[in-house]
């Protein structure tokens, strides 16, 4: 059953000079269990996508989408009480930038704790206990005096634990981590990572990760979403996506990473800049920096096929001839 | 936690010390003879005015008599007004009361209407309340306040004849005075209406005082709210699924309250300047009032005491206020060592 | 604003099509707002009003038309016709409004040139030099600050005498913290910055530094601030009149006209209304003015 279904999601800003579409045209399926990853640049339109899901975007976005359900129920018609009963309990999000992301007015222990009363009920010493269990959970040493803790007192990795604490305090089903680790060092990012990973583990929670680290994705991930310039260009299992990337885009980038440009002069890099809102092509929003681009390409914008999690927008897939396998 | 409050303190000291040399030089600005500004008499004789130089220590170098003057502030005596002969301080203190008690209906009344109002029109921000709303608020700070004083005399006291126009209450009642403020006084005092005299003496009066505060509480509120409202940890806690109440309400207004404080604060000083009008125009017994007159009548005594007592009051708060600031926000109060 | 500070390290004047290229781009964001518009364009109004009060004016202030004491407003009658009524001694309430335009904004004007060059110095000196020399000019301004700004303007004019000019110097040196404070903020900010290390470098003199280099990009929060401050000083100009210490009567200020109208408020309530109603229009178009002014001078709400 699925957890998370959604077909072709758009999301609309009216902006000053305009509607803007940060967002066009996702699909994603997400079961339980499941683990998948979103990745692209800035602005590719990942993290728009899930505050959608969320309710979290200002009142000048206009989200579209044919099919928008979790757990069977429209999201998109949900009334907002309705919606609060789901998020925070049965869905969670944890953000970019953990120290500004908790309220500095108030405790650790109290930030917790609010979640608990407005979804479990819980009385006082109940929420205390939980709340402890929690930031044990997270791996946070001496948990009982860190109740009473204020944001500013915490470092970055600790404050990024606090979130992940508050956000499965009510067991979701599924967790949405929105570039958990950009903001923090290289060292707590691989705690973190596995943190969430181990998490999802034992409680059966189906994991959302954002990111733009290749990295992270080929050793966490189970699916790939691939997106640009709000668009979602391919999507497949993680061990497919990196021997054998369809897309030009995502090809791009992996052989863009260090690790692959052993033995090369220069590391390759993508020529150009990502499409704004004033210059995108006709046709296929990548087709400007493609270097496999051919004159379909550019009259029309590749329609997503494909069906499930396998996913592509692309007129010539990138062919690699038996390699990779 | 605690060196920030000696901080605050320290600073007290030059500022009182400025103040004390202006109410000092004062005197000794004033055009014509010092003397006979201060002994209240002219064409003296130049035995007499010898003698009152002398006993107005007047004779001695400037900053003699400045440290005398220090010497005498810091122990309480204000000096003696010229016009009634009782120490300057005895009638601070007797008028300070009503004064004090306008000022907090005022200040009570531009917080309980202008907070919200911020609040909404933060929320609703864009909207045509939020642009009424400060519309609003933006006229009501740029009416001179002793013209909307008398407007309302004029509507509500003279054509429709609802309310009061001048004094504390009804010259038909004679209530005791026991704290000074009036509506307290006024219900211990038994007296059937006396109570509801006092009130309706209040309505207008607080409304003109209480209008400019209103306006900049609720501008400043809506400001600070819609800097906080843009936080991250307002996303997180929508995220959470709390209900809207209780995310602008208590997550996003904490921390707006804690700018929206200095800015209540910052409005002591306004209420003063506005008190002076307010008083003249109502009638009103307080400091307001009496400063002026004290002006006026060439009182020189009583404006000089009462520009350091006023001068030390709205210090004072604004020292509270900034301890109040550092209890508030959690980064001083809690810094970690 | 990079560009101006490029051309301000380098010697000579600005070249005007830098200068005129900036002006359209701060009319552009000034004219999104349609109520500072609205402002400025009543305040153009008032001032065109006050330049021509003699073509404007239907009579002269000062004529006392004895048989028309305290008329009510009326227009289209055969006698005693003013727009505003008269007041207590028959003069034309519409006329003395209209001179006492020239009086406010002179009043808000000087005040704020005042405040402007003398804050500016303070400021920047205070800046500039810290130390000893920063204590004393900002304990000074400390104190200015702990009393309440019309008590100090009293207390300046009891020392004074009453009268407009002394009522503006009062009101003046009130202001004046508001200026040197924000003056001598921006400066410490700016003098940590590159371009001004570069101008040392360079061998610019510190008066050079000081007014020529700095200065320049610590303008817009003190234009903002000029412009506001011109609104309060109408509005104490006014208060010190209805108090009787600013301009004395006869001259038409718009305070004092209120207050020697006092004591016919209930029976002639246009003598004390109108007055009122032309401080109110003249501070709230300022007032609105100025928050067009801070939205198009804030570099966070430039979109390109």
């Amino acid at each position: 059953m699925s957890l998370l279904e959604i077909r072709n999601l758009s999301v609309d800003f009216q902006t000053v000079s305009g509607s803007f579409r940060a967002v066009d045209g996702v699909n994603l399926d997400i079961r339980e269990t499941d683990i998948l990853a979103i990745v692209g640049e800035s602005g590719s339109g990942k993290s728009v996508s899930m505050l959608a899901v969320m309710g979290l975007l200002p009142w000048t976005a206009k989200i579209t989408a044919d099919i928008m359900e979790f757990e069977g129920r429209d999201l998109l018609t949900i009334s907002s009480r309705e919606r609060r009963k789901i998020i925070g309990q049965d869905i969670s999000m944890i953000f970019q930038e953990p120290m500004s992301s908790l309220n500095p007015c108030f405790t650790v222990g109290f930030q917790i704790g609010e979640t608990l009363k407005e979804h479990l009920g819980m009385d006082r010493n109940a929420r205390k206990i939980r709340s402890i269990e929690l930031l044990e959970l997270v791996g946070i040493p001496a948990p009982e005096e860190r109740l009473k803790a204020f944001p500013h007192q915490l470092s970055g990795g600790m404050s990024q634990r606090v979130m992940i604490a508050m956000a499965i305090a009510c067991s979701p089903k599924l967790l949405i981590a929105d570039e958990p680790t950009t903001a923090l060092d290289v060292t707590i990012q691989a705690q973190i990572i596995d943190l969430l990973v181990s998490l999802q583990n034992d409680k059966g929670m189906a994991l959302v990760l954002i990111t733009h680290d290749m990295g992270v994705v080929a050793e966490t991930a189970k699916q790939v979403i691939v997106m640009y310039a709000g668009q979602q260009v391919e999507q497949q299992e993680v061990e497919g996506l990196f021997s054998t990337p369809r897309h030009p885009y995502t090809n791009a980038l992996l052989n863009a990473l260090p690790e692959r440009s052993l033995g090369l002069d220069r590391l390759p890099t993508i020529e150009g800049v990502v499409p704004g809102a004033g210059d995108r092509p006709n046709g296929c929003l990548f087709s400007p920096r493609c270097e496999f681009a051919q004159d379909d390409c550019e009259a029309q914008i590749p329609p997503l096929v494909g069906t499930g999690t396998n996913t592509l927008r692309c007129f010539h897939p990138v062919d690699h001839g038996g390699h990779g396998e | 936690m605690f060196s920030f409050v000696i901080r605050r303190v320290a600073l007290l000291v030059p500022i009182f010390f400025g103040v004390t040399l202006i109410s000092f030089g004062f005197i000794r600005m004033l055009p014509g003879d010092p003397v006979a500004a201060l002994a209240g008499e002219r064409d003296m004789t130049p035995e007499r005015h010898a003698e009152m130089m002398a006993r107005l220590g007047l004779d001695k170098p400037a900053w003699e008599q400045y440290f005398d003057y220090v010497w005498k502030l810091l122990h309480g005596d204000f000096g003696t007004s010229v016009l009634t002969n009782r120490p300057v301080l005895d009638e601070f203190m007797e008028l300070f009361p009503a004064t004090l008690e306008l000022g907090m209906a005022a200040m009570l009344l531009a917080i309980i209407i202008g907070l919200p109002i911020g609040i909404f029109a933060a929320v609703k921000r864009g909207t045509f309340y939020d642009q009424g709303l400060m519309g609003l608020s933006l006229v009501g700070y740029s009416m001179p306040i002793f013209w909307w004083g008398l407007l309302l005399i004029i509507l509500f006291g003279g054509i429709w004849g609802l309310t009061p126009v001048s004094g504390r209450i009804s010259f038909l009642f004679d209530v005791e005075t026991v704290t000074g403020f009036l509506l307290i006084d006024s219900l211990l005092s038994g007296e059937e209406g006396a109570f509801a005299s006092a009130v309706s003496h209040m309505i207008l009066p607080t409304i003109v005082l209480g209008t400019i505060p209103l306006a900049i509480i609720a501008r400043q509120t809506r400001s600070a709210m819609l800097e906080v409202l843009s936080e991250d940890y307002v996303r997180t806690a929508r995220a959470k699924g709390l209900s809207p109440l209780r995310v602008y309400g208590l997550h996003a207004l904490r921390n707006a309250m804690i700018t929206v404080i200095t800015v209540i604060g910052l409005q002591v000083g306004t209420l003063m300047a506005g008190a002076i009008l307010t008083e003249t125009i109502f009638s009103w017994p307080g400091i307001g009032k009496w400063i002026i007159f004290s002006v006026f009548s060439r009182d020189y005594y009583a404006v000089q005491g009462g520009l350091v007592l006023i001068a030390m009051m709205i210090m004072s708060v604004n020292l509270v206020v900034d301890i109040l600031y550092g209890l508030i926000n959690p980064r001083i109060l809690h810094t970690s060592s | 604003m990079n560009q101006s500070t490029i051309n301000s390290i380098e010697s000579g004047p600005r070249q005007p099509s830098v200068l005129r290229r900036n002006l359209l781009e701060f009319w552009y964001y000034f004219s999104e707002s349609k109520t500072a518009v609205v402002g400025l364009a009543y305040l153009v109004g008032i001032i065109l009003m006050a330049i021509f009060a003699d073509f404007i004016a239907p009579h002269d202030p000062t004529i006392q038309y004895r048989d028309c004491l305290e008329q009510a407003p009326s227009w289209g009658g055969d006698k005693c016709n003013f727009l505003f009524g008269t007041d207590y001694a028959g003069r034309d309430m519409l006329s003395r409004i209209i001179y006492g335009t020239r009086l406010s904004l002179v009043a808000g004007g000087m005040v704020v040139i005042l405040c402007l060059s003398i804050g500016i110095v303070f400021g920047v000196i205070a800046g500039y030099f810290r130390g000893w020399v920063d204590t004393i000019i900002m304990r000074i301004m400390d104190t200015i600050l702990s009393v309440p700004g019309l008590l100090m303007a009293l207390v300046l004019v009891a020392i004074l005498g009453p009268g407009l000019l002394n009522a503006m110097i009062a009101i003046s040196i009130t202001y004046l913290p508001y200026f040197v404070r924000l003056t001598r903020a921006s400066y410490i900010t700016e003098n940590t910055k590159e371009y001004v290390v570069a101008s040392k470098v360079s061998g610019a003199g510190k008066f050079r530094i000081m007014f020529i280099t700095i200065l320049p990009n610590c303008m817009a929060p003190l234009i903002v601030q000029a412009t506001l401050s011109f609104s309060t000083a109408i509005l104490d100009t006014a208060a010190l009149g209805f108090l009787g210490m600013g301009a004395q009567p006869p001259t038409p200020e718009w305070g004092t006209l209120i207050a020697e109208n006092r004591d016919l408020m209930l029976s002639a309530p246009w003598t004390v209304t109108f007055p009122g109603l032309a401080i109110l229009l003249a501070v709230l178009a300022i007032n609105l003015m100025g928050d067009g002014l801070r939205d198009a001078l804030d570099p966070k709400m430039k979109r390109s």
